[in-house]
């Protein structure tokens, strides 16, 4: 099982690895839409440091939004998930291993280049560890929960929208806690509350998408 | 004993069974639902005294608060009626399902336009971010999510399924999100009636608003039932006990 998991694992890698270009696009997209709002809004300081927390998180919500196609659309496309779902090890586990990749190719990047968007953003130095942690914390559940949405929408044409309509409301939790650990953490106080909060729906989203996720891809398997 | 269970529940979920016996029983449903609601609505509008702190203008919560009770109840009942039928197969649970998103939504929409009326005149203005109209809007997001995929899907049973997964993905999620954003946010007077020990609403006031929240509740069942049967309709269309029906028309 653990071999499984590992291959599933490797597997995506590589192929990921292959096509960097790819890899780097949400990664991009990320600074670009941040650096969009010192445009749009204001330069001034005080104000971008007010709504730093919450555009650094809407933006790697968003991106990691338009990245969660790479997850099962292409195996999808040249029936690798049907071969997948043939194996006899628990589909459980693969998915995990997936999803595994999926935060390594796309949540982890995020969370390396955050500091690059703290100074365009002017976010206190006493707040960057929140924002690291918030992130590291968070971006495995926009994953995790990402997954059991794909695997619904694969097979729709074009449905890129419908996905974002679906995903989007449950990620919400994750967006509130994160955005106001690094707005607390701005304001010198202790995050531990919100980092916990974030510790506590990783676990359960750990523990209970993957389920999901595998039940979804039965369902889009057997039309 | 379970065999015998079995059996009656497969004879009385099957479509054909239930499109009989539901033309039946949507009059025990309607026609309490306006006797009540017309009772609780004259209670709530008439009888009831005049609230020392806001007037008149509280007297929309005896449409806000049952309509806002129905939203997550009837989002219960989705999810419910949809883990049966991914479970067990039944495809009129299916139906019930996506018969109720629509209702779901609907009291929704109606919760968060009463709430902001009422809002108008005691917090000055239409919306506010409050803790709960919010949780309510982020409900209403579930539904459409929901009622997309459902219909985007092509395939009846897929799309039952797969939305169903959805719902009960939603019904895990709807606690967090309630109390992320309580966490998050808060100016909205505290629950009035679920305080076990005193509710803190008067007695004249309580009695029309559970009037009314009943009266919803039956409002609702008669709903479902006629939705579920156009469902039934739809779905069993080329089966030959429709088309029996439709000939003897």
């Amino acid at each position: 099982m653990l071999r499984a998991f590992y291959h599933v694992l490797l597997r995506d890698l590589r192929l990921a690895l292959r096509s960097r270009h790819e890899l780097l696009n949400p990664l991009i997209f990320f600074v670009l839409v941040v650096s969009l709002f010192p445009l749009a809004v204001t330069p001034s300081e005080t104000q971008l440091q007010q709504m730093a927390p919450g555009v650094i998180w809407v933006s790697a919500l968003l991106s990691v939004l338009l990245s969660l196609d790479r997850l099962f659309k292409q195996d999808y496309e040249d029936g690798s998930l049907d071969q997948l779902m043939l194996s006899p090890n628990p589909l459980v586990i693969l998915v995990l291993a997936k999803v595994c990749a999926h935060w390594l190719l796309t949540g982890l990047p995020l969370v390396l280049i955050a500091p690059l968007l703290a100074v365009f953003m002017s976010v206190p130095d006493a707040a960057l560890p929140a924002l690291l942690y918030s992130l590291l914390l968070g971006t495995p559940v926009l994953s995790l929960i990402g997954a059991i949405g794909v695997s619904l929408t694969v097979a729709v044409n074009r449905g890129g929208v419908l996905l974002s309509l679906i995903v989007l409301p449950l990620y919400i939790p994750v967006l509130i806690f994160g955005a106001n650990a690094i707005d607390v953490a701005s304001d010198g106080m202790s995050v531990r509350g919100q980092l916990l909060f974030l510790g506590a729906v990783l676990a359960l989203a750990v523990s209970l998408a993957p389920i999901a996720t595998a039940v979804a891809l039965r369902i889009t398997a057997s039309r | 004993m379970f065999r015998a269970i079995w059996a009656w529940i497969q004879k009385f979920s099957s479509p054909k069974y239930f499109f009989e016996m539901s033309a039946r029983l949507i009059p025990w449903f309607a026609i309490p639902a306006a006797l009540v609601g017309a009772y609780g609505l004259y209670l709530g509008l008439f009888v009831a005294p005049t609230d020392y702190q806001q007037g008149e203008s509280y007297r929309i919560i005896f449409i806000h608060v049952p309509a806002a009770w129905m939203s997550l109840f009837i989002y219960v009942v989705m999810a419910v009626s949809a883990a049966i039928g991914l479970i067990w197969q039944i495809r009129l649970a299916d139906m019930i399902a996506a018969a109720s998103a629509p209702i779901g939504a609907s009291f929704t929409f109606l919760a968060l336009v009463t709430g902001s009326l009422w809002g108008k005149p005691m917090w000055g203005t239409y919306w506010v971010w409050d803790a709960r109209l919010t949780s309510e809007l982020i409900l209403l997001f579930l539904y459409f999510g929901y009622m997309a995929l459902q219909s985007a899907i092509e395939d009846q049973r897929t799309a039952d399924k797969a939305s169903g997964l959805l719902a009960i993905v939603g019904v895990v999620n709807i606690p967090i999100i309630h109390y992320s954003v309580e966490w998050w946010n808060t100016l909205h007077q505290g629950a009035t009636v679920a305080k076990l020990d005193k509710p803190s609403i008067d007695i004249s006031m309580l009695i029309p608003l559970l009037l009314m929240a009943l009266a919803f509740k039956l409002f609702y069942a008669a709903v479902v039932l006629v939705r579920a049967r156009n469902e039934v309709l739809l779905r069993d269309r080329s089966r030959r006990w429709v088309r029996e029906l439709i000939e003897k028309l």
